[in-house]
């Protein structure tokens, strides 16, 4: 479980990304943060694994407040996946999944076999694995980025818009996927997206952010469409399904 | 050409031959050293950039020979000693890759960085195992410059009596012996091809990403 209480993000320039958020996100669940651009879901996401510090209030994973926490041991212990992929280009496939089992101090048998286990849950070809990311496609290479998060086995995943950047195709079948995996491993998933039909498709609780950082509804998927808590929120999702 | 100079005076040509590799490589290995630390500096500090990089500017544009009699008296070294030459030629290599690194960090991609931090990469170990080697293409095209830059350049040492080969043209310019010009000159060549031909080798051995087919 992880738990925003009374969080705001106040950055250097006074603009303030986050405004005293509170939000509970189940274990074992996909919670999408939803919005418009500049609303303060990705800083929100980022707030998680402390690549952004809170100006004031507190974020507690399992009842652990992670400002207690090393951040280089904390973000091993969390999944990251975001847009641009940012796979290592002079590592191979292999490498680039193994990476978090090696920080970890696994050897490296151990790391290349988790390797290979997640390329094949992620459904990629185990010819792929010595490969540079630059010989992929792009959903290939967003199939790397979601199993170099799995690779240690984290409880929780951070995802920021990770199938933006796709064609509406290969979009489709990477949420598929990704609800797939979601139903075997049971991940706390917290996902950031600006699409609200992602949202709804793939989120169990979705919170609807609007500009200036303000939680806006959270709820789950059928209540925001029927139920919208503001006319922000009705305007929203009345792009659904388009 | 007399041809049957080159066999008697072997040992001559050879000790000329190793104190150029000497004199051109040493300043490589230090100048690639320092260059590291403060490429990084100049990548990541604005302010660390301002003043680098323009000073690397300036000290490239002082002549060599220039920079062989000024730095006895600042190092307080002898005239004639071979570090002279090490010095300024480490100085120019130095110049020349601190740009180098500092463009090359800069051009790695945020979202490179930003994963890896998200990864729980600590910062030295980040530049280590991500930044460093992805600046490993721009980083050889450097160092191929200053090599051959240096191998040419070893040879005005000799007008200060260290020179390696530069001593061949030298010593047969005034002896008014062209065979012992020639043979420097074809070694200089010979040497700058291989000493290039070697580093282009191990760019591809380092960076092997970059010769996949994208």
């Amino acid at each position: 479980m992880i738990e925003f209480r009374g969080v705001t993000k106040r950055f250097a320039d006074g603009t303030v990304a986050v405004r005293e958020l509170d939000l509970v996100v189940d274990s074992g669940a996909i919670t999408v943060l939803v919005g418009p651009s500049g609303c303060g879901k990705t800083t929100s996401l980022r707030m998680v694994n402390r690549m952004v510090e809170p100006t004031s209030g507190r974020i507690l994973i399992d009842g652990e407040d992670v400002s207690d926490k090393d951040p280089a041991l904390l973000r091993r212990r969390i999944g990251y996946v975001i847009q641009q992929v940012g796979l290592f280009p002079h590592r191979s496939v292999e490498h680039n999944i193994a990476t978090v089992p090696l920080l970890l101090g696994w050897d490296r048998k151990r790391a290349r076999q988790c390797a290979a286990e997640l390329m094949e849950l992620v459904g990629l070809d185990a010819s792929l694995a010595k490969r540079y990311p630059a010989q992929l496609s792009g959903g290939q290479q967003q199939r790397v980025g979601v199993a170099r998060a799995l690779a240690a086995d984290p409880p929780v995943l951070l995802m920021d818009e990770p199938f933006s950047a796709v064609d509406p195709v290969v979009r489709e079948s990477l949420q598929d996927e990704l609800l797939r995996l979601q139903s075997e491993l049971g991940k706390t998933i917290l996902f950031v997206t600006h699409d609200i039909n992602e949202a709804v498709k793939l989120g169990e609780k979705v919170a609807v952010f609007r500009a200036g950082g303000v939680l806006a509804q959270y709820d789950e998927p059928g209540a925001v469409l029927q139920s919208p808590a503001d006319e922000f929120v009705a305007s929203f999702v009345r792009r659904a399904g388009s | 050409m007399i041809w049957d100079w080159i066999p008697r005076n072997q040992p001559l040509i050879l000790g000329a031959l190793g104190e150029h590799v000497v004199l051109s490589a040493l300043p490589v290995l230090i100048g690639l050293v320092l260059a590291i630390p403060l490429g990084w500096l100049a990548n990541r500090f604005p302010a660390a950039r301002a003043l680098l990089i323009p000073a690397a500017g300036v000290i490239y544009t002082v002549p060599s020979l220039a920079l062989f009699v000024l730095l006895p008296v600042i190092l307080g070294t002898k005239i004639l000693d071979p570090a002279n030459v090490v010095v300024a030629l480490a100085v120019y290599t130095l110049a020349l890759l601190v740009r180098a690194v500092a463009d090359a960090l800069a051009a790695v991609p945020r979202s490179v960085i930003l994963s890896a931090t998200a990864m729980g990469f600590r910062p030295p170990r980040r530049f280590l195992a991500v930044e460093l080697p992805l600046a490993v293409p721009v980083l050889v095209a450097g160092l191929r410059v200053a090599t051959v830059s240096n191998i040419s350049l070893v040879s005005v040492g000799a007008l200060i009596g260290v020179g390696g080969l530069g001593r061949l043209f030298t010593d047969g310019f005034e002896r008014n012996f062209p065979t012992e010009v020639v043979v420097g000159i074809v070694l200089s060549i010979l040497l700058a091809a291989l000493a290039d031909a070697s580093l282009i080798g191990l760019g591809r051995v380092a960076a092997p990403w970059t010769r996949v087919a994208s």
